[in-house]
């Protein structure tokens, strides 16, 4: 494995053949926002909220391979500022009613909204999504309403858990993640899966019952810390 | 027509009737005899659609036990391709082509007579269960628009009067394949398809449509060595002719040297962009051609497995290319030892599509081919180097590979001697709309767009698409632009439009198209295009303001420089490309505020849900209130 290094915003990178761009960053402590990319799940390079410029091309910095020399744009004004319109279309895309939604101060979206300085009314539509909850599962429910498509549960149940329980359906607009049965309860889903764990869902999406609140607003994890301080405390300047 | 119902989504519960044995049975054997083989999905829900005109819960579930996957797996598939549908469709389902050019040219009334005489609204079905009537996409006959599939057939020249022939004709029991052909039985499938579908050949060049001689270039290739036929196409100047121009033997050389134990060669026959239907020529006029290009492709390379992908549009088109294949194989021009040459071991399979313009992007053609939904796929690794299952794969369009061909036979300086520096050749242009001769033109790169213009008889042109919706609109003042990858890239298509036309209706049209056609996968297209949408249509209905250019701008920004593959990154085109030729068409539609409120704002769309809860109008607003 041959090591080289390359440089974002400036700053040295020390990477090895086979790593993508956010792989090294996340090791150097640089942080590169990202909402589908999850630590131990295959990337998927879908959200393209980690888009970055890679020698002046934009490209997703979960799935480019890291290359000796490369210069890379990550924390630009102008990266930022589409970093800023993508999370507003996932805002707008859903209904993610923060004041209302269990997952506030939990949740990476709103986080990423935070750390990307969405503070002004936003200037998209609203799509004003309107599925059934599917709350047949005895410990778990599912508000697709606020999914934003990033598909870490499939990826967690399928390579994680073994199981399959979450995939995909539908094209376009109509794309969202979906239940392997009739229903949550018509599958294998079990509270103790992975997939089904507080860390996989960036969001409100996959509830788990019984368990609202059990931390009280204020004191989670984004009221104290900004989304991507724990990468950024590893960088040892 | 193509609004969104996000509201409407989902909440139909899922089909809990269980299936008859027989029924079971049934689905069964289609995956038996595809070798339950998950990678042959497309086929089997092809099958399973065609017999049961539907695909249900419970059929995905038998496909997933049979073939080994979940059924979210299979559902993932079903759902994706329009051509697939979870409830039962009519016997007779009739796909109504709305292409803008089919709008421009009577669709209205043929709609109209359709709903009269089948007694239903695009997008139901009889409760017999007899017909099915919807919209479809470009269905790549824009030179005899207004057209439209009927299951697998095509009928082009759409007028009321035929309408009410086919339907009366089709209701007394007539069979399907009668009513749109007499003798259909009796006649070949060259015979059927060019009955169906006029081929249009309006010039003919030297290198496709001109005299052919048969597997004259198959048999140089079979006498070259590899390498110098990797050698010939570099020096010929070939370059893709789907549209994105990339040169054909430098992608062949780099396929053909990465290491691997098996190598595969794609014919991309889903020619999908809107106004697009030179393919479609060349794979009823030209097929051996076509899979010549593929054979020779195969030995550049060193491929053994071919696969030609067909959009599920032009599955008319499949007898007569499975005809010519059944054929090539028996003369030994498919199969092993291809001419005598020992180790030149090669076959072709058809591949049909099932209605996704995303399909035309290599990734997602070999996603689809995989089984898989129509998703392009994560670039490095390319598919020269890792694509269909894994080995490297060489994907061409239609026409790349029959131009591979004519190279073979005649020579890398005959072919790079045409056309302009760069691009070499001759290119066939699809050319429709607002025009007197319509159809398939075989010309030199390096022509203008006014030379092209008085060939086709377009004398009050005052727009011109060049390479569809993802390509550019160009007005009069810049029509002496030329036809070339330097100028105007296009991948053959040329939509003509009058100054009749309302150039926002064809904007908002396109952007519709991509809405649809989008596969989801990444944000910016999945979303960022509703958005584009709804603010064409906010013009459309004079709702804009000033600050909405800008809007449009800094949107289609975004989704051209964050989107993960070429149809979002071309998919603002008809918004970018107009506002920046037709400007006048944006200002003439925008309102300044007044009053302190944005003109924008449209009170009544704001009020009507309170409106519809408190089943009143509003004394305030609604200026009709004492009627």
């Amino acid at each position: 494995m041959s090591a080289f290094r390359f440089t974002i915003d400036g700053v040295e990178i020390a990477a090895e053949e086979g790593q993508t761009i956010m792989e090294a960053a996340d090791e150097a402590g640089v942080y590169i926002p990202r909402l589908c990319d999850h630590e131990g799940l295959r990337h998927q390079g879908s959200c393209r909220v980690c888009t970055v410029k890679s020698d002046g091309r934009s490209v997703a910095a979960c799935t480019q391979p890291a290359a000796p020399g490369l210069v890379v744009e990550n924390e630009s004004a102008h990266i930022t500022k589409l970093r800023r319109d993508l999370v507003e279309m996932l805002f707008h895309e859903g209904n993610h009613l923060c004041p209302i939604c269990e997952a506030s101060g939990n949740c990476e979206l709103q986080a990423m909204a935070y750390r990307l300085d969405m503070t002004e009314p936003t200037k998209f539509p609203y799509l004003e999504p309107c599925r059934a909850v599917d709350a047949s599962h005895p410990d778990i429910a599912l508000d697709t309403n606020r999914c934003i498509a990033c598909g870490r549960c499939i990826r967690a149940s399928l390579d994680v858990d073994g199981k399959g329980v979450f995939g995909y359906i539908g094209r376009g607009i109509h794309r969202r993640v979906s239940v392997n049965g009739d229903n949550l309860a018509d599958t294998d889903a079990a509270i103790t899966d992975f997939a089904i764990s507080n860390e996989v869902c960036p969001v409100g999406c996959i509830i788990r019952k019984r368990e609202g609140f059990a931390t009280p607003i204020g004191e989670r994890e984004f009221d104290k810390a900004l989304i991507g301080q724990d990468i950024e405390a590893k960088r040892d300047d | 027509m193509h609004d969104i119902p996000m509201t409407a989504m989902s909440t139909e519960t899922p089909e809990k009737r269980a299936l008859a044995s027989a029924d079971i049975e049934s689905i069964r054997s289609i995956c038996r005899d595809l070798g339950n083989d998950p990678a042959r999905m497309m086929d089997i829900l092809l099958q399973t659609q065609d017999r049961f005109r539907c695909i249900s819960p419970r059929a995905m579930e038998v496909i997933a036990e049979a073939t080994g996957l979940s059924r979210i797996a299979v559902e993932g598939v079903a759902s994706f391709y329009a051509f697939f549908s979870e409830t039962p469709k009519g016997q007779v389902t009739i796909r109504l082509c709305d292409d803008i050019v089919d709008r421009f040219a009577g669709l209205e009334e043929v709609v109209a007579a359709f709903e009269e005489a089948l007694g239903i609204k695009v997008g139901e079905t009889t409760a017999d269960g007899a017909f099915s009537l919807e919209y479809t996409p470009c269905i790549g006959l824009c030179d005899q628009a207004p057209a439209a599939m009927i299951n697998d057939l095509v009928l082009t020249r759409l007028t009321p009067a035929r309408v009410q022939a086919l339907v009366t004709d089709l209701q007394a029991g007539a069979r399907l394949e009668n009513v749109i052909l007499d003798r259909f039985d009796e006649r070949s499938p060259y015979e059927r398809a060019t009955r169906m579908v006029d081929s249009n050949i309006r010039h003919a060049g030297p290198v496709l449509l001109g005299p052919v001689p048969e597997d004259a270039g198959l048999e140089a290739a079979a006498e070259t060595a590899p390498k110098q036929i990797l050698r010939t196409l570099e020096t010929s100047g070939l370059r893709g002719c789907g549209g994105a121009g990339f040169p054909t033997g430098r992608k062949w050389r780099i396929a053909a040297e990465t290491e691997a134990e098996k190598r595969i060669v794609i014919c991309n026959a889903d020619e999908g962009e809107p106004g697009t239907f030179k393919d479609r020529v060349l794979l009823t006029e030209r097929p051996h051609l076509v899979f010549e290009g593929m054979t020779i492709a195969a030995r550049a390379i060193g491929a053994s497995e071919g696969i030609i992908y067909l959009r599920g549009e032009y599955a008319y088109l499949r007898p007569l290319l499975e005809e010519v294949l059944a054929d090539r194989r028996a003369r030994g021009l498919l199969g092993s030892a291809i001419m005598g040459v020992e180790g030149f071991d090669f076959d072709i399979r058809l591949q049909l599509g099932a209605g996704a313009y995303i399909c035309g992007e290599e990734g997602a053609l070999i996603s689809s081919c995989e089984g898989l939904p129509g998703e392009p796929k994560t670039r490095p690794p390319y598919p020269v180097t890792r694509g269909y299952k894994g080995f490297p794969t060489v994907v061409n369009n239609v026409e790349t590979l029959c131009h591979v061909a004519r190279i073979l036979d005649q020579g890398a300086q005959w072919f790079s001697g045409m056309g302009t520096e760069g691009s070499h050749g001759t290119k066939l242009f699809s050319v429709s709309g607002d025009c007197l001769n319509p159809g398939i033109y075989e010309l030199p790169y390096g022509l203008t767009v006014e030379e092209l213009l008085q060939m086709v008889v377009a004398t009050d042109a005052a727009a011109v698409l060049v390479g569809g919706p993802s390509g550019t609109m160009i007005a009069r003042d810049t029509f002496h632009r030329r036809l070339t990858f330097d100028d105007l890239a296009t991948g053959g298509a040329i939509v003509v439009f009058n100054g009749e036309r309302n150039i926002l209706e064809i904007v908002e049209y396109y952007m519709s198209f991509f809405v649809h056609e989008s596969c989801g996968y990444c944000t910016p297209c999945r979303v960022g295009n509703v958005f584009l949408q709804k603010a064409i249509g906010k013009f459309r209905k004079g709702l804009a303001n000033p600050a909405d250019i800008d809007y449009l701008r800094d949107l289609s920004d975004t989704i051209i420089e964050t989107s993960r593959c070429g149809l979002g990154m071309t998919s603002p085109n008809p918004i970018l490309s107009t506002l920046e030729n037709f400007p006048l068409v944006y200002s003439a539609m925008l309102k300044p505020s007044k009053d302190r409120i944005r003109a924008t704002f449209d009170i009544q769309h704001a009020i009507d849900s309170a409106r519809k809860l408190a089943k009143r109008r509003s004394h305030i607003y609604d200026k009709d209130f004492t009627k």
